[in-house]
């Protein structure tokens, strides 16, 4: 039976193969950070509204606590990573060459930057005490969109949550740091999960890992209890396998209607990094001021698994890596799929940074772009079943109006298109700026 | 240690890409084109090679002449033209006049290609739409096959080849029928192997089944060849023409014939493959090429020309468009009842 297990493989129709290239930083242990001089908090890393302050510059805060406030709903609290003084509230660079308006803080150097360590009880929250809790932790959704992970656990009327999926599946390339996280702390993921499940309500749970992972899975497998309701699903090896739609559509077969969120199935999906992030907040009552940050890719001296306050710029992140080399060419946040390359290394690492990769030459060598000889390879990789070859050209002649009749809205921008176009064509780029050009006026209309 | 970032560039993601270009696909079709070519040199001797050196020049010049003058070099790098003079001249009679071939070459880039608007935006088939312009135009040169003559007569010129332009050359040479047309005329049947082999009279390059599926075999496993599209067509065809096989077999030639005689295979393998004129949907594409493969066997059975590869990829040629909006594919998480 378990012999057999191991060769099923969940999986999802189209997507793309990029190479891996996980190999640099899979084995090596999560390393923590030591403390540096500076932290820049954005208010608005998390998806939804910016963040409201609740310090004056030159107060004195210790590490862990609340420095600003949800402004909305969909936004979530912010946590001093390091005690010490706020500096400043201002301006400060942001991933995507803009600035963003962050609170400053100085680290005390002579602070023993004592972790929170007082353990709150979980058993008994009502929902709403629940979802004021994760809120409360500032907890996002650290795959990378960073969506405030309070607002999916608030469940409307009528709706119940019998599913509680955690996506390990960590798609991206040269990431590990899902991987790591699931290696070496197993026992809180599945009280992450346990957590979960009780407050949600939910029957039970499965952690989705893709093969390419086999200690993850062994590991993981190994420490669920005989009466945890908890699966290990191995799913194929293949982008955008940890998309969370897809990841539905792998493991049970079944699709979110477009527009639709996973609960519309009974089902929430969560990040590891998440699920561990909710562990520590009930367990040692730390909120999110640290996250696991993969540092990879050719032009990095030293590749590691860091444990990263959040907020610490890339360059003090680097400079602990032993620095770049002298000809580096790009630095990314994030993965190569779907990350924002930085033009400052003063940017910070973020809630939903999940990697920093520095690259000695483009990672694609083509430059010229060829006119669209409509050979369908964008068609078979879009998960979505989209057209992005007609979309596409669309996009250029800007008809916005019959792309929507289109279904450009359903794209979840993975870039499998441009990945796979052998013309060159920047598909994906052409879809994001329709789309968004799509929401402006829309919102100009209302 | 340098911390160098004012150098960094910007890139919108995805920074990745998968290797495959599409000059480098225009360069895997010529390869594989290689074999079948060699092939009718070595069958149908030095004029072969001047009628395919006349279709090439035309539409390279062709190419050339018409696109912008900074542009000119970039575009004959793509190797477009290229393949389109060399898929013509494949579908060429070995005997035709040179000057011919050069025109058909011409019309193919120029009305089959750049009057669209360039690569990517044509309806039909550029190689076909010059065939079909010559059919049309000389009709009595596009239908004189010279028979065989070996690599003994490797150097032996018909006469036709070299006619001036524009003059009436008769045909003086012997000519021989190819299979289709005694199949079609005659009701007579030509052997298997010499259809494999290619070792029968007719165009240029489409003599040899064999050599032509090597040449898709190595595109296959490059992935440069939509496998649905000849599968759609061979298999439809085949199946067609079995049932009218059974119905008369005296009259109608069977599967195995209707797959490996005239321009079958180069025009299921490499012609009706051209993605810019076959549909981009999946389901399209089946549609598209069992089309075509039905049209085929109509036209040779039912249709006054021995031949209809041609005429059956440009009618599927014109479906696309339609093809296309009506197999869009259903968009995740649309029109679906989860259980």
């Amino acid at each position: 039976m378990k012999v057999l297990s191991k060769l099923i493989e969940y999986s999802f129709a189209h997507g793309v193969h990029p190479r891996e290239n996980k190999e640099a930083t899979v084995s090596l242990p999560i390393q923590r950070m030591p403390f540096v001089n500076e932290y820049v908090m954005p208010l608005n890393q998390q998806l939804g509204a910016q963040c409201k302050p609740v310090v004056e510059p030159g107060e004195r805060v210790v590490r862990g606590q609340l420095i600003a406030e949800p402004g909305a709903f969909i936004s979530t609290n912010l946590h001093s990573p390091a005690t010490g003084w706020v500096r400043a509230i201002d301006n400060r660079r942001y991933p995507g060459g803009v600035f963003a308006r962050s609170i400053v803080i100085e680290a005390d150097p002579y602070d023993s930057q004592q972790q929170p360590n007082a353990a709150r009880d979980w058993r008994h929250l009502t929902p709403e005490q629940f979802v004021a809790e994760i809120q409360l932790a500032g907890i996002v959704g650290m795959g990378g969109a960073a969506f405030p992970a309070h607002a999916k656990y608030s469940i409307p009327e009528g709706q119940r949550i019998d599913h509680i999926l955690v996506n390990g599946a960590e798609c991206e390339p040269f990431l590990t740091n899902d991987h790591r996280m699931m290696v070496e702390r197993p026992d809180a993921l599945l009280l992450g999960i346990d957590i979960l499940l009780h407050n949600l309500g939910a029957k039970s749970a499965t952690i989705g890992v893709e093969t390419n992972k086999p200690d993850a899975i062994d590991i993981l497998r190994g420490h669920i209890r005989p009466d945890q309701p908890i699966k290990v699903a191995p799913l194929r090896v293949k982008y955008p396998q940890g998309a969370e739609k897809m990841l539905i559509k792998s493991i049970f077969d079944k699709e979110v209607p477009a527009g639709g969120l996973p609960r519309d199935l009974g089902m929430v999906v969560n990040n590891v990094g998440s699920v561990l992030a909710i562990a520590d907040w009930f367990q040692y009552g730390m909120p999110l001021i640290e996250r696991v940050v993969t540092v990879s890719g050719d032009g990095v001296r030293q590749p590691s698994n860091l444990l990263v306050p959040i907020g610490t710029p890339l360059r003090e992140v680097l400079k602990f890596c032993d620095g770049l080399k002298d000809d580096v060419f790009q630095v990314v946040m994030g993965g190569p799929m779907m990350g924002t390359s930085v033009a400052s290394l003063d940017v910070p690492v973020l809630k939903g940074t999940s990697g920093i990769l520095a690259f000695r030459q483009p990672q694609s060598q083509r430059t010229r772009e060829y006119a669209c000889i409509r050979c369908g390879r964008c068609l078979e990789a879009c998960p979505y079943f989209l057209n992005p070859s007609r979309l596409a050209k669309m996009a250029r002649s800007r008809l916005y109006e019959e792309m929507q009749q289109y279904s450009v809205m359903d794209c979840v921008e993975c870039g499998s298109c441009t990945y796979s176009c052998p013309s060159n064509i920047p598909i994906v780029q052409l879809i994001r700026t329709a789309k968004s050009q799509i929401r402006q006026s829309a919102g100009k209309v209302a | 240690m340098k911390l160098r970032e004012n150098r960094l560039q910007l890139q919108a993601a995805p920074l990745l890409q998968q290797s495959m270009t599409t000059g480098q696909t225009m360069r895997d079709v010529l390869l594989a084109l290689l074999p079948a070519t060699l092939a009718g040199l070595w069958y149908f001797g030095l004029g072969a090679l001047l009628v395919l050196f006349a279709s090439i020049a035309g539409a390279m010049l062709t190419e050339w002449l018409f696109s912008p003058v900074d542009k000119r070099a970039e575009r004959l790098n793509d190797q477009t033209a290229l393949l389109t003079g060399l898929l013509l001249g494949l579908t060429l009679p070995p005997a035709l006049p040179m000057w011919m071939a050069f025109i058909g070459g011409a019309v193919a880039i120029g009305l089959g290609k750049l009057i669209w608007g360039g690569m990517g935006q044509n309806l039909f088939n550029p190689a076909l739409v010059g065939r079909a312009f010559l059919l049309a135009t000389f009709p009595i040169a596009m239908t004189t096959w010279s028979p065989q003559s070996g690599p003994a007569e490797f150097f032996q010129i018909d006469a036709s080849v070299l006619a001036a332009p524009f003059m009436h050359s008769g045909y003086d040479g012997v000519t021989a029928a190819t299979p289709l047309g005694s199949m079609k005329f005659e009701h007579q049947s030509t052997g298997l192997w010499a259809l494999v082999s290619g070792n029968t009279s007719g165009c240029i390059g489409e003599t040899s089944g064999l050599l032509l599926l090597l040449g898709a075999f190595y595109l296959l496993l490059r992935r440069d060849l939509d496998w649905r599209i000849p599968t759609g067509i061979l298999g439809s065809a085949a199946l067609f023409s079995t049932v009218l096989y059974f119905v008369n077999s005296a009259h109608y030639p069977g599967p195995l014939f209707t797959i490996f005689s005239g321009g079958m295979l180069l025009g299921a393998l490499f012609m009706a493959t051209d993605p810019v004129t076959s549909p981009l949907t999946p389901r399209g594409t089946w549609i598209f090429a069992v089309g075509i493969g039905v049209l085929v066997v109509l036209i040779r059975a039912y249709g006054g020309f021995p031949e209809g590869v041609m005429y059956a990829i440009l009618l599927m040629n014109a479906a696309t468009p339609l093809i296309d909006r009506y197999t869009q594919p259903r968009v995740f998480g649309k029109g679906i009842k989860n259980p």
